[in-house]
């Protein structure tokens, strides 16, 4: 810090120098360079994705056998299997996470948040391949179980029928996805709940408190309104991660491609992701085109599910400035 | 019908740290007592001690008895809950919900307790409550309109109409006028004049001028020296406390001295 | 205003309600305990009997709650409890997946599992994991080298440069988008990209590193600028009224001061993608060797072994990916706490 100054003395004053100028002006300029390398990444995902995946939108009907003829029919099933999983997944997820968010916010004490929260960090850190492997050998045999039962209590309901039909005896199946998938976005709704929780104002905690709320009465009038934009975008981001999500559908499902409601079936439609990984294989130029052509679809889905997502957050966030 | 509160040898700590220690007083019903000394001198810890409002910090907790219509507050057995049931609060800022009309805020409370009430219930509350906080002729044409619209004197006079919606015993205020302009504060000067007739009124305050004002009975709070705990220097009638102290160290604040 | 009725109902408001003892849930989840017990003594599955003990004591609580304490107070109690079960099902399968992967994977590593690779020059040659461990340091290092620069200095631009004008926002927005990006889709991408320009038969560990990068750039971002913005502005004023120029400010007192966060967020954004398989699929592919040359030809790298093992099914090679996994898991979980030795470290002293 006393360089510069010692330069100052050194010389008569030159208000006009350029030296710092010129530092200034490289750093400056490698730092612009650095954003717009990400702009032009972003960009280049899509521009390149539609360069090698363009063909793929109008192939031959034969390339897309022996399922499907045309891309529609390829990629409708898929879409399926991705929208299944993912579902499946925040209907067990999200309710967990708010709960757990709860614990970390207001129901631990100080000393056992950090821990509480230091778990379920861990449970991000886990790769997925590791989920993935996990979900195949172990748990998939352990659910087996819980598909019988799940078909025998409620096989002959009226809709909950449809959703527990025939039970798979492997227990590789859509259900077993989801769950898995769940396990692994648990963190991600987790991290952003427990953030929104945390800032609701004590003020407000306190005047509820103040007229007699109990503690779930006081979450229930202050932290919850408060966080509900928070809540909303955390499920949505959640989304984005489930219908992204490769290896956890990729390593757990038993691929079929009959359209059905059942989620224990023996074997589902894959998802966009899982059948990339797949397929990939086949390195058959034209089958390739496709495959890229499907995550163009997978990407524009995700980039529009987190947009809104972000989105929201965004919005909230200027309107509590205010 | 108000009720009186006997206190006696009430102290509070933050974890291992004694905040206020010794306090014995006698606060009248249907009266406004004040509370007043120096920052940090504890008189807004014990104000929330005596709605169990101070246990809500992790590691607070209180010694000694306040009784409230003969029942102890920090008895066995006694559900914080109901206590805050019976002793309202209202606080330094305005903190009505934000996600709330101004009517579902003055019913809050009530909502809690009584689960469905009848719509003709309900709006006579709301006029009621209120009414009583000088609030209703302002407000009466756009009760659905969320309660952050108003400006923070109304907000306050909102917050106390929620308190006084479910009609407590004991209304406590934290500093009522300090986050307001001069004219909002003379206007939650006149409600508390008016409302002393139908509650027990406690007021911590920063201002002299305002006890002074307001209050029938005062206590000054001091801190023995820094890092000591605070206790309860002296309590008298504001007449008085503020003509003829007992204590030197009050004569000396009120003078102006310190603080 | 108020009503004679009502006076006289306001006279005395007891303050003590029945409450259960405080001892209340203890017994609840001993008589719980009690009927699980009983239910696997009784020739039930273990995960039945702790589900329906659980159950047990989720409904006995409030129920005699709400004939003591009375509707809110149950419903109080009822929210306590399934809010804490919320977090006893989110640890079961962490600690589920943690035991298999030490109990079937630890026994596994041996000198030879982590000095030999797959490919053998004998018939009776043991295997091991060696050359997916290189390739992943390789490949992992590689995106790091990518991301570090580019993700340090666009967040330098978007607190020191952009402040909030029209390019950086929709940066920071595009940074938070992409964070969401599908790691196939970053995997297509650089598959894409190589071979449009080298070929369809074209697989590298460099394309690899390209791929991850995409997945590593925005969480560097990030940690590098919420670190910068905790900088305060009364040191970079301090360096500006000495003449130092903004570049030197910025090099030489604020990064120095966010250090410690930005490796932090550094070496998390590591472990993150250390673990990712589906892009490597792609790009790196998948060989028996040990390549040292990220530029040409296949890289395996543990994710990826971890995968092809579990394809194949067969028992050895099941074994093969439990140890993997748990070196994997043993590298993620070393990252992350130097991340938060690292972070300890260098936090800006207080007081």
């Amino acid at each position: 810090m006393t360089a510069p100054t010692a330069e100052i003395e050194d010389q008569p004053a030159d208000w006009a120098s350029v030296r710092g100028g010129i530092g200034d002006r490289i750093f400056s300029g490698a730092a612009l360079a650095a954003g717009l390398t990400i702009l032009a990444a972003l960009a280049g995902v899509f521009i390149f994705l539609l360069a090698k995946g363009a063909t793929g939108f109008s192939k031959p009907a034969g390339v897309y056998g022996p399922h499907a003829e045309s891309f529609l029919g390829y990629v409708f099933p898929l879409l399926v299997g991705t929208f299944t999983a993912s579902i499946i997944a925040l209907i067990i997820a999200v309710p967990l996470a708010f709960g757990i968010a709860l614990v970390i916010s207001h129901y631990a004490p100080k000393w056992l948040s950090a821990p509480v929260a230091f778990v379920i960090d861990l449970l991000a850190a886990v790769p997925s391949v590791v989920y993935g492997l996990w979900g195949a050998f172990f748990l998939a045999k352990k659910l087996v179980p819980m598909h019988d039962w799940l078909h025998a209590t409620f096989g002959g309901w009226p809709i909950l029928g449809a959703l527990f039909g025939e039970p798979s005896t492997a227990g590789r199946t859509v259900l077993t996805a989801g769950i898995v998938l769940a396990i692994m976005i648990l963190p991600i709704i987790t991290a952003i709940t427990r953030e929104v929780f945390s800032r609701t104002p004590r003020l407000h905690e306190e005047a509820a408190l103040a007229l007699g709320a109990t503690r779930w009465e006081m979450i229930r009038m202050t932290v919850f309104p408060y966080s509900r934009s928070g809540m909303v975008s955390a499920v949505m981001l959640g989304l984005g991660r489930a219908l992204g999500e490769t290896m956890a559908v990729t390593m757990v499902l038993s691929v079929g491609f009959d359209l059905s409601w059942n989620i224990i079936a023996q074997s589902s439609p894959t998802s966009i992701a899982a059948n990339v990984a797949l397929k990939y294989k086949e390195r058959s130029a034209d089958l390739l085109n496709v495959l890229v052509a499907t995550g163009l679809v997978l990407f524009l889905l995700t980039f529009l599910v987190n947009f809104a997502a972000r989105w929201v957050i965004g919005r909230s966030e200027r309107r509590m400035a205010r | 019908m108000s009720k009186s509160i006997d206190v006696s040898d009430v102290n509070i700590y933050y974890g291992d740290f004694l905040a206020v220690q010794g306090v014995n007083m006698s606060i009248r019903a249907g009266a406004v007592t004040a509370f007043i000394g120096p920052s940090g001198c504890g008189k807004s810890t014990f104000l929330r001690s005596l709605n169990r409002m101070h246990e809500v910090i992790p590691g607070a907790r209180v010694e000694g008895k306040i009784v409230v219509d003969g029942q102890d507050l920090y008895g066995p057995g006694v559900d914080p809950v109901a206590v805050r049931r019976q002793v309202g609060m209202v606080f330094q800022r305005p903190n009505p919900f934000p996600t709330m009309s101004i009517y579902d805020n003055v019913l809050a409370g009530l909502k809690l307790n009584a689960g469905k009430l009848k719509k003709s219930e309900a709006d006579a509350v709301v006029e009621k409550s209120l009414r009583g906080a000088n609030l209703w002729n302002e407000v009466k044409d756009r009760l659905n309109k969320p309660g952050m619209g108003l400006s923070g004197g109304q907000q306050q006079r909102l917050c106390i109409a929620r308190a006084i919606a479910v009609e407590p015993q004991v209304l406590l205020m934290d500093e009522p006028c300090s986050a307001l302009d001069p004219i909002s504060t003379s206007a939650i000067e006149d409600l508390i004049h008016e409302l002393k007739d139908e509650f027990t009124i406690v007021i911590v305050t920063h201002n002299m001028q305002q006890a002074a004002r307001v209050s029938d009975d005062t206590g000054f709070f001091n801190l023995k020296a820094t890092g000591e705990p605070g206790h309860l220097v002296e309590f008298n009638p504001t007449k008085k406390m503020f003509a003829n102290p007992d204590d030197p160290s009050t004569e000396a604040y009120i003078s102006g001295r310190f603080g | 205003m108020t009503t004679v009725q009502e006076v006289q109902e306001r006279v005395h408001i007891p303050l003590v309600h029945p409450r259960l003892p405080r001892t209340a849930p203890v017994i609840v989840a001993g008589i719980a305990v009690a009927l699980g017990l009983l239910l696997l003594v009784l020739g039930m599955g273990l995960v039945p009997a702790v589900v329906i003990a659980a159950v047990a004591h989720l409904v006995v609580l409030p129920l005699w709650s709400v004939f003591v304490e009375g509707r809110r107070g149950a419903t109080d109690r009822m929210m306590t409890g399934l809010i804490w079960a919320t977090f006893l099902v989110a640890v079961v399968p962490l600690v589920s997946l943690l035991w298999r992967v030490v109990a079937k994977g630890a026994g596994r590593i041996d000198g030879t599992f982590l000095s030999y690779s797959f490919f053998k020059t004998q018939v009776d040659q043991p295997v091991g994991i060696y050359h997916a461990i290189i390739g992943t340091l390789i490949i992992t290092i590689g995106a790091a080298v990518i991301s570090v620069p580019v993700g340090v200095m666009a967040a330098i631009y978007l607190v020191e440069y952009g402040k909030k004008n029209k390019l950086a926002k929709a940066i920071t927005f595009l940074v938070d988008v992409m964070t969401g990006i599908p790691s196939i889709v970053a995997g297509l991408f650089a598959f894409a990209v190589f071979t449009l320009v080298f070929g369809p038969a074209y697989v590298s560990g460099f394309g690899g590193s390209v791929a991850l990068s995409l997945l590593m750039i925005p969480i560097v971002v990030r940690a590098t600028e919420e670190m910068l913005m905790l900088v305060p502005d009364d040191l970079r004023e301090a360096a500006y009224a000495l003449g130092t120029p903004k570049w030197k400010t910025i090099v030489r007192i604020v990064l120095p001061t966010a250090l410690g966060g930005i490796l932090t967020g550094i070496t998390l954004a590591t472990s993150r993608v250390i673990g990712e398989t589906a892009p490597l699929l792609l790009i790196a592919g998948a060989t028996d060797r040990t390549n040292m040359n990220p530029f040409d030809g296949a890289m395996t790298t543990l994710p990826v072994l971890i995968y092809g093992q579990n394809l194949r099914g067969d028992a050895p090679a099941e074994a093969i990916a439990w140890g993997a996994a748990f070196i994997l898991i043993i590298i993620v979980m070393v990252l992350n706490l130097v991340a938060r030795i690292v972070g300890k470290i260098f936090a800006p002293k207080k007081g």
